[in-house]
């Protein structure tokens, strides 16, 4: 019988043992949040097969700003059933970081079992408008710079220092979107090569459209089992085996931006040197960041990246992160892969970022 | 070094407006809500496990966490469980002080909503009395909850508190 | 099972009036602006922060010293907007620019004025232009943009 691997950090191993998300779109209009996440939900209980009642701890990330509404969180607990009365939380971030804040509450022992979910639509609001509120609200956001444009000065900035091309970041991109034509849930999928995406114009060079995340409406879900009983769900399951966060100042000014210190000091925590990595599922929106991010982790050539697509073929945001540490689950549940690195992303310009290992039992 | 604090006049404050423009999206369950204002009705929705009936639903129980497909019709009569007398005047206010904002209970409902009360003195309002929406003439009923222009009580004796107890 | 349903959608605008109090570091930056020059302030071993903050951004250490910077300085990082957005500050093409201003240490996020990308490059110099006297409020805007210096 397998037994869990101990974490390299925390005490008590923790096991991703389902993970579910919706087709992403460009717009999901027949669905409200609750809607959108009802089945989602639904089928990682199903997979796992629990229901709400096995859930001793529920946290969700989301940003009101998409939506328009204040709480929205509140409300799409609808979805989730926290009654009788749950432990529950939210993040204002990523569900990436919903994940983490549930690893660390099952660390404390007296809860099992955590149900994490994101959720976001782009299509409601105006999405460069609504990041440019995460910027400095004195001197950066009266100007309205778009995320595009910033992450076109961190592009140019690694294209300065010779890190990168415009032919990598194309090639980034092709790969991606070839990756994504096996993914169902994906967005964004074709079969197009590097001198054909070169032909497309700038948005804001050096970054072209195929350099671009989509627009995404959608939603994750995922439950954590603490222990052993992880096994009684599933035959592998994705072992968090070691997990770091760690963040940059907020005024990128002030930051070398063709460099992630960040993912780096994270990434050595979390110990994803310590071993051969299979996967690794980048929360990388824009193609230049794979090829910072892929760097900044101290990955090799023999580790897979994306399978997915990646965010370059969906990019559901508040979601988008749960959805690499989803996907790097799956590569291990399923089988093709032992060790994998999930990573995620919030913040501008690659702020902040967390890094976990994933293991399958030995 | 800098003499820009030795202005007579510094900066302390800055206006940073923000506007932000939306296309909101009602979902399927709301809008089978809002569709049922327009034609003069109340449409809510019941849990296939509790039973319970909400309305108007966001397409979820709550309590169990499935979708809530079943579509129910309910009727005009009401009873308050709950209410306050607004006596203090705002900005866009529409309506006299002193008024009557009340918690609703449809009947075959199981939830509450927020509903004005009119035909009555305010002093006269009490928890259990019986209530019937009055619509707005059918040529202006519209997608929206102000399709109902306000409950009137409808003579009917109260309903004990006890009946209702669970929905306050 | 009820049929298929038509979703309604509709329109909505927030707004938020935001008046924010700066503070007497912001406001320095802010009051430097109006009077058509920018202000840093010293951070951890002397490094020159611009915009200023109360504390250094990677160390939290407290700042203290306003110190005039500029008006020249150099493009640390770019990126040529072919096709500016509504809400941009410029309506025809322009560069976003990292830009480090001479005396400082970190770079102000601003746009570069230029008649076509190729004229922008890593490293060039560029001057703060200024809005006139009477137009200046005390904010970001007072600065209008950066120009090329002449390379003549
Ligand atoms: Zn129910």
């Amino acid at each position: 019988m397998s037994t869990a691997p101990q974490p390299k950090q925390g005490t008590r191993p923790v096991a991703i043992v389902s993970f579910a998300q919706a087709p992403t779109q460009r717009r999901i209009e027949q669905a409200n949040e609750v809607e959108l996440l009802m089945p989602v939900i639904s089928e990682v209980y199903a997979q796992a097969n629990m229901t709400k009642d096995d859930v001793d701890f529920v946290c969700s990330g989301s940003t009101d700003y998409l939506i328009g509404g204040p709480f929205s969180f509140v409300t799409a607990l609808d979805a989730v059933g926290v009654w009788p009365p749950k432990r529950e939380s939210h993040v204002e971030m990523d569900a990436a970081w919903a994940l983490y804040e549930s690893w660390v509450q099952l660390q404390e022992g007296d809860l099992d079992v955590a149900l994490v979910y994101g959720f976001g639509k782009s299509s409601l609001g105006d999405l460069q408008r609504i990041l440019a509120l995460q910027l400095d609200p004195y001197t950066m956001a009266p100007l309205w710079p778009d995320q595009v444009s910033l992450a076109a000065l961190q592009a140019q900035a690694m294209i300065d220092r010779g890190l990168a091309t415009e032919e990598d970041f194309a090639g980034v991109a092709s790969r991606s979107r070839r990756d994504a034509m096996n993914n169902p849930n994906a967005q964004v999928a074709n079969d197009l090569d590097v001198a054909t995406l070169l032909k497309e114009e700038y948005i804001a060079s050096p970054l072209r459209r195929h350099c671009v995340p989509p627009l995404s409406d959608g939603a994750a879900a995922m439950i954590l089992v603490a222990g052993d009983r992880a096994f009684d769900v599933v035959d592998r399951p994705a072992w968090i085996t070691g997990i770091d966060h760690r963040i940059e100042a907020h005024a990128f000014g002030v930051r070398d931006l063709a460099t992630s210190p960040s993912t780096t000091k994270a990434a050595h925590m979390a110990g994803v040197g310590e071993g051969d990595v299979d996967v690794a599922e980048i929360h990388a929106p824009f193609a230049h960041q794979e090829i910072l991010l892929a760097s900044a982790l101290g990955l090799s050539s023999a580790t897979t990246l994306n399978p997915s697509g990646g965010p370059l073929a969906a990019n559901p945001l508040m979601a988008g992160g749960l959805i690499r540490f989803g996907e790097a689950a799956n590569r291990i549940m399923d089988g093709t892969a032992s060790r994998a690195v999930a990573h995620a992303t919030s913040g501008p310009i690659l702020q902040q970022n967390l890094v976990a290992v994933l293991e399958a039992a030995s | 070094m800098s003499d820009a604090l030795e202005t007579q006049d510094p900066v302390t404050m800055l206006s940073t407006p923000i506007r932000l423009d939306y296309d909101f999206t009602a979902g399927v369950a709301q809008s089978r809500s809002l569709r049922g204002y327009a034609e003069g009705r109340f449409v809510g929705q019941r849990c296939p496990v509790c039973k319970k009936v909400y309305v108007p639903s966001r397409g979820s129980c709550p309590v169990d966490a499935v979708p809530t497909k079943e579509e129910v019709v309910l009727p005009n009569t009401a009873t308050v469980t709950t209410f306050c007398v607004v006596n203090v005047p705002f900005a866009g206010q529409s309506i006299e002080i002193p008024y009557i904002t009340a918690s609703i209970l449809l009947d075959g409902a199981d939830i509450t909503f927020m509903g004005l009360i009119q035909g009555i003195p305010a002093d006269e309002v009490r928890m259990g009395l019986r209530v019937e929406a009055v619509w707005v003439p059918k040529e202006e009923l519209g997608p929206t909850l102000a399709s109902v222009k306000y409950f009137q009580p409808t003579g009917e004796p109260d309903r004990e508190i006890s009946t209702f107890r669970e929905h306050l | 099972m009820a049929e298929p349903t038509e979703v309604y959608t509709s329109t909505h605008v927030l707004e938020y009036p935001y008046s924010r109090s700066v503070g007497p570091v912001i406001g320095a930056f802010l009051t430097g602006l109006r009077e058509g020059k920018i202000v840093g302030i010293r951070g951890e071993n002397g490094r020159v922060i611009v915009p200023p903050t109360e504390y250094d951004p990677e160390t939290g250490a407290e700042t203290s010293g306003f110190v005039d910077v500029g008006p020249g300085g150099v493009i640390e990082t770019w990126a040529w907007v072919e096709h500016p957005r509504d809400d941009a500050p410029r309506s025809t093409p322009f560069a976003w620019a990292l830009v480090r201003l001479d005396g400082a240490d970190t770079a102000l996020l601003h746009v570069v004025d230029a008649a076509s990308k190729d004229e922008v490059t890593t490293g060039a110099r560029v001057t703060a232009h200024f809005l006139d006297e009477g137009e200046r409020q005390g904010r970001i805007q007072d600065l209008c943009c950066f120009q090329l210096e002449e390379t003549s």
